[in-house]
């Protein structure tokens, strides 16, 4: 590592707009300056939750002052459809029917924003309510069609295993949804150009989808579009696809006034209207031994999907890829059920029902360690998965390298979970208000998309003429540190430092046809482009300087102190000089597809995944059994990164998603009411966790001497989900403070989120049966 | 009578004439370009827009953090306020700035600059101290969904050891412009969005109030400035108060404290606290530190909102609420004011003067507690505020149990205080208490607790408030302020 200089991939650098945050310079998109004449456009929401429209009059809204226009589906140019899947029934405006309580209906175009927010009122809208189906209950009973194909994934004979298996028990689990909250909202700005083309900066993680739909909503083909991202203030998932409306709207409104128009919503309007993390319900019966040895699972996966497709097909779909966690079922059957109900279209969200899989499997853990009076721990190192035996998932894929035993062991020993267990333990005894609890769970995350064909990337290298470089890839910022990590790319292998490597916004003018920045796939996918683009650059300059100064290729390294030509050294900037002179191109695309990978959702078989990523949590909480509030006193995590890329961003990204996963399952509760109107719509009614909810304590290690055994990016791991699971531990911290009211003897079977409501509510069962 | 709004931004003396009266300051910065403050929420939440509002008071520079999105441009007649834009550059960082970076505090950036400035108002903080609680409530009010807090939290501490800013130089500038603004002239706008009219005194506004009692009036508009960026509604006349002296006073005397309309939560804090030690850790949870810079004590009961923390620990604190109008001033139980649902004892016309606690008795006990789904900054379940006096036979002979999110209005439970009077305080009496809370309150369901929570904590407060005043146990969270386990 000696060869690296300052900020080479590999080592930490801080983040490449570091400086421009904190000072405020950073541009998102409502900061760049707006052409002249920018109208603004606010979306009209429906206010029922299923209904026919029986009339839109909005002709006091066309009166109102500075209103421009108003578009209704009828004005769309083009489809009317913004499917990201390409099912015709996802429309942009309502047509007939609205689906649910916010679903955008109409969109007042103004030379204000504020002028548009007070005419967005006037509308009247006649309704013929229908009945809304509004939760998975729901859903169930009225036979509720689904929004994509129910999976089932099955090896060995769940049945058989099942009745076999010494010990059985069985039971439910009701997980629920979780507001993105990125704090900069949905954003996007459209400007007409010449014959049509259209230029759109939009808060998207995802600009190719979002070039295609524009195109698709104005009838025009894809080159006329360009979508451009410098940087998104947070996105989650939910600029995955939640971004391509506001994108639509504001670029049909642009191209009817001829004028740039700019959309960003309102908070209440963004909470309101866009797609959250699916809430589900899982049923799960499991054989196991006294041992605490897992024989046979089933389970049913049950998500509210919202009115339209969106992603929940892939997002169940995940869910059940991970409802092993990271445990070997020998005998498994696992079923979603992607339900439709008239609510927000649920979409992706960090671990993209991952992490709900993972919740229910370590809920079956803590259910067969209180059944069987183990150590959860202990039926945790039971049944990982081994290393050539024990070693097949439920979709027929070989976990090659399971470490999970070893992250579990080193972190039992580091925290000292034992000894701690046992002091809160007596702590218990004598605490009749406040109790104490402690969990340690682990993760496996796999790691690709499962649609194949997202995982390819490309990268757009320049090098200038005085040696600095430009680098482009299709992969876009949104906080994790992707930028940076790209830059050290360069650094690391033209030896340059960092103010010679400059990273430019995302566009699909530079680099087209790209996948969304998802499935933590950021770093690993761009990350081998950008370093295809940069070697072939490299290469074409060793060739170069190996001719002209006669010298073998091999005798030639890219350092921190210059290019060494043999026993020459120059800089970077004479070299880039000599070889433009010599008509040596300078400039690269790059291009990566990940290997090895391969997905038949038709037989449920493959290796969707590349490899895994893994860690383990450790969480001890305070449990106050008079209002069931809480508290994190203290939280372990060691997790694997591989080689990490930047070990500080990425413990930023643990540290982080933590913090986030501890607040899906705890503080942050949606809440609709009968008439199906989301009542959490703001940050005064939904609560992400604030400063003082972080841990008392908070440890967090990267897995030491851990390069990842596939050929990914410098021997690195994709670190954006996996770490939001580690928050499961402070469920089953929550739950095994619970649990000492009956002296441990029965599974509190808390669900999540564990508001102080739910766990005095969870307590309180438990203290009836104990008394 | 002045007709300008008159302030500093960063160097610049802003003299404005033309301006609707609730125009935020978020969207006039933005509108000027000055977009690094964001706007996160536009409610006064996620401090994603948070500024440096400085005030010249009795001679001395207050630095506050507050939301510019829910405060008004007309508020800040006098003031000087600081962007993100003011405090440094990459070229010349603020202290706090480069402790962001070197400790990786940013990774989206959209929070960032909302923390940058509560983080160096909390260095202009009179005892601030590295301390990680101390730390928590500076920073409540910015939400952050990236970082998990922790690097802003190392970041917060790096900075708490550097040297000054380049404010530190500049204080008696700062302090003499700002004195050339006080003119203690009223001022008054009038144009088509709205009229503004800034009193100077009391009887300014009580005749301004008399001529139109129709006008808002506006103390932090930490409740108004929804109307406006949220309900969309326009106020034909703003009638901020900030800036009447008689309101902004704070008296102690042997009676009790006597808080002015004008009188931030952040500044009477810890005059309550003196009084009532528990009502200090309570404030320090009601909403957040830029809230508190900004929200005062009495517009926490004027609007009569009944989920407001403050009503209910000040009736059970024996509060009196003091009203005028015109020349003519009354004074009644704080308890009274509430007459239901959105209808207080306000008659048109009136204002509310100020509101006084007065001193606790030797032997009284008194306890408030906040029940809410987050820790911080969140509007409460329940809050449950208890006072109980006893004779030298340890019978009580005063209950006061209020409560708030258990009925339309804070409202003390009648029920359970008769059953605790001319008892000893034992579990006995505890039980009956319990028992009958349950019986004076019909609570709703809604988003924030189901009426089955709120009956059962409202007993269960009971419960808490027994062991802390009769037993040695801990009965709540370390971080609630109660017991530190070890």
């Amino acid at each position: 590592m000696s060869d690296l200089v300052p900020g080479a991939a590999s080592t930490s650098m801080k983040h490449e707009s570091a400086l421009l945050h904190v000072t405020g310079r950073a541009a998102y998109i409502d900061d760049l300056p707006e052409p002249r004449g920018t109208l603004h456009l606010v979306p009209g929401l429906s206010t029922k939750a299923h209904a026919r429209i029986v009339s839109m009059d909005l002709d006091a809204i066309r009166a109102a002052p500075g209103v421009v226009c108003v578009l209704t589906a009828a004005d769309v140019p083009g489809e009317n459809q913004i499917s990201p899947v390409h099912r015709e029934d996802e429309p942009l405006l309502a047509t007939d029917h609205v689906h649910f309580w916010g679903q955008v209906m109409f969109a007042v175009v103004a030379t204000s924003r504020q002028a548009a927010r007070q005419a967005v009122r006037l509308a009247k809208i006649e309704y013929e309510e229908k009945p809304a189906i509004l939760n998975i209950a729901q859903a169930r009973e009225n036979g509720s069609p689904m929004v994509w194909r129910s999976l089932t994934m099955q090896r060995g004979d769940v049945e058989r295993g099942l009745k076999a298996a010494p010990r059985r028990l069985s039971g439910q689990i009701e997980i629920g949804g979780q507001e993105h909250f990125y704090l900069e909202g949905q954003a996007a700005l459209a400007q007409p150009g010449e014959a049509g083309e259209m230029r759109v900066w939009s808060s998207t993680q995802h600009p190719s989808e979002t070039q295609h739909l524009v195109a698709a909503v104005l009838g025009r083909p894809h080159h006329l579009v360009t979508t451009e991202v410098r940087r998104m203030g947070g996105a989650f998932g939910g600029k995955e696809t939640q971004a391509n409306a506001w994108a639509c709207l504001a670029a049909i409104a642009a191209d009817r006034t001829g004028q740039a128009v700019k959309a960003r919503l309102d908070r209440d309007d963004d909470m309101m209207v866009t797609g959250k993390r699916h809430d589900f319900l899982i049923d799960y019966d499991v054989g196991f031994t006294d041992e605490g040895d897992i024989l046979a699972v089933d389970m049913v996966l049950a998500a509210r999907c919202g009115w339209a497709p969106d992603l929940s097909g892939p997002v169940t779909d995940r869910a059940l890829f991970h409802a092993d966690n990271a445990y070997f079922y020998p005998d498994v059957r696992l079923k979603s059920e992607p339900l439709r109900t008239n609510t927000q279209s649920n979409t992706a969200y960090r671990g993209f029902g991952g992490p709900q899989g993972i919740v229910a499997a370590e809920r079956v853990i803590e259910e067969v360690a209180f059944a069987t009076g183990l150590d959860p721990v202990t039926v945790r190192l039971r049944n990982v998965y081994g290393t050539g035996t024990r070693n097949l998932t439920p979709y027929h894929m070989t976990v090659e390298d399971s470490i999970t035993a070893e992250i579990i062991t080193k972190l039992v020993e580091r925290c000292d979970y034992q000894a701690r267990k046992a002091e809160i333990r007596a702590f218990n005894r004598n605490s009749r208000i406040i109790r104490r609890g402690i969990a340690l769970t682990p993760v496996k995350f796999g790691i690709s998309f499962t649609a194949t064909h997202y995982n390819q990337a490309g990268a757009l290298v320049h090098v200038y003429t005085d040696g600095s470089v430009q680098v482009n890839h299709g992969g876009t910022e949104m906080g994790q540190g992707l930028h940076t990590k790209m830059v050290q790319i360069v650094l690391r292998e033209f030896g340059l430092t960092a103010d010679r490597v400059r990273i430019t916004a995302t566009t699909t003018g530079k680099v087209p046809n790209t996948s969304a920045t998802a499935a933590s796939s950021g770093a690993d996918l761009n990350g081998m482009a950008v370093l295809d683009a940069v070697r072939k650059i490299k290469n074409r300059m060793i060739t170069f300087a190996a001719e002209k100064w006669s010298v073998v290729p091999e005798d030639i390294h890219f350092r921190p102190d210059g290019v060494h030509v043999g026993a020459e050294v120059m800089t970077f900037q004479q070299l880039a000089w000599q070889a433009y002179f010599a008509r040596v191109s300078l400039s690269s695309n790059g291009f990566y597809k990940t290997p090895k990978i391969s997905w038949n959702p038709e037989t449920g078989r493959g290796r969707p995944f590349f490899y895994f990523a893994y860690g383990a949590a450790c969480a001890e909480v305070s449990v106050d059994l008079l209002t069931g509030e809480h508290s994190i006193d203290r939280v372990d995590i060691l997790h694997d990164a591989g080689q990490s890329l930047n070990p500080d961003i990425d413990i930023g990204q643990i540290e982080g998603g933590f913090v986030q996963g501890a607040g899906w399952l705890t503080t942050e509760e949606l809440v609709w009411d009968p008439a199906g109107r989301l009542r959490t719509h703001a940050p005064s009614t939904y609560k992400i966790p604030a400063c003082s909810d972080r841990p008392r304590i908070f440890n967090v290690e990267l897995l030491e001497n851990a390069p990842n055994r596939e050929e990914t990016i410098f021997r690195s791991k994709a670190v954006g989900e996996p770490p939001f699971v580690h928050g499961v531990a402070v469920l089953q911290a929550i739950s095994d403070a619970i649990a000492s009211l009956d002296d441990y003897r029965t599974c509190p079977k808390l669900d999540a989120p564990a508001t102080p409501e739910r766990v005095l509510k969870t307590l309180m069962a438990l203290q009836e049966r104990a008394d | 009578m002045r007709q300008t709004i008159r302030f500093y931004l960063g160097e610049d003396l802003c003299t404005l004439r033309d301006m609707s009266p609730t125009l935020t300051l978020l969207d006039w910065l933005r509108e000027r370009g000055r977009t690094g403050t964001k706007e996160g929420c536009n409610e006064g939440d996620c401090g994603a827009c948070t500024v440096l509002v400085v005030r010249l008071e009795d001679g001395r520079l207050n630095w506050r953090a507050v939301n510019a999105c829910i405060q008004f441009v007309s508020m800040l007649d006098g003031a000087q306020v600081y962007t993100i834009e003011d405090l440094g550059t990459p070229d010349a960082p603020h202290p706090v700035q480069s402790a962001m970076v070197e400790q990786h505090g940013s990774q989206c950036g959209f929070c960032t600059p909302g923390f940058v400035m509560s983080m160096a108002a909390y260095r202009k903080t009179k005892g601030a101290t590295a301390d990680d609680q101390a730390i928590d409530d500076a920073l409540a009010g910015n939400l952050c969904r990236c970082t998990g807090y922790a690097p802003i939290v190392r970041a917060m501490k790096q900075a708490m050891t550097a040297g000054p800013d380049r404010f530190d130089a500049q204080v008696d500038t700062i302090v003499e412009r700002l004195a050339g603004l006080q003119d203690g002239e009223s001022v008054r706008l009038e144009g088509p969005e709205g009229t503004l009219s800034i009193p100077a005194s009391a009887d300014d506004l009580a005749k301004i109030l008399l001529a139109d009692p129709e006008a808002t009036i506006v103390a932090g508009a930490t409740d108004v400035g929804l109307w406006v960026t949220k309900g969309m509604r326009r106020l034909k006349h703003v009638l901020p108060i900030g800036r009447v002296p008689e309101l902004r006073a704070l008296t102690r005397t042997s009676a009790g404290l006597r808080i002015g309309a004008a009188v931030t939560y952040q500044d009477a804090r810890s005059a309550i606290a003196e009084l009532l030690p528990d009502a200090g850790e309570m404030i320090r949870r009601l909403g957040s530190t830029q809230v508190r810079n900004s929200a005062t004590v009495c517009g926490n009961i004027a609007n009569g909102s009944p989920i407001g923390d403050g009503p209910p620990m000040f009736i059970a604190a024996n509060a009196t609420l003091h009203l005028r109008r015109g020349t003519e001033h009354r004074s009644i139980a704080l308890e009274d004011y509430f007459i239901a649902y959105g209808k207080q004892d306000r008659q048109p016309g009136e204002f509310v003067e100020a509101l006084t606690i007065p001193t606790p008795a030797q032997n009284s006990q008194f306890r408030v507690y906040k029940i809410s789904k987050r820790f911080d900054q969140d509007i409460s379940a329940v809050l449950g505020a208890f006072v109980i006096e006893m004779d030298d036979q340890d019978r009580i002979t005063t209950a006061r149990l209020a409560y708030g999110g258990m009925a339309a209005t804070p409202k003390r439970a009648s029920g359970a205080e008769a059953a605790l009077l001319g008892r000893v305080w034992d579990e006995k009496a505890l039980e009956a208490a319990r028992k009958a809370v349950l019986e004076d309150f019909t609570p709703l369901t809604d988003m924030r607790a189901s009426a089955w929570y709120r009956q059962t904590v409202a007993a269960n407060l009971l419960t808490r408030f027994f062991e802390e005043t009769t037993g040695t146990e801990q009965a709540r969270l370390a971080r609630t302020g109660g017991l530190v386990h070890v």
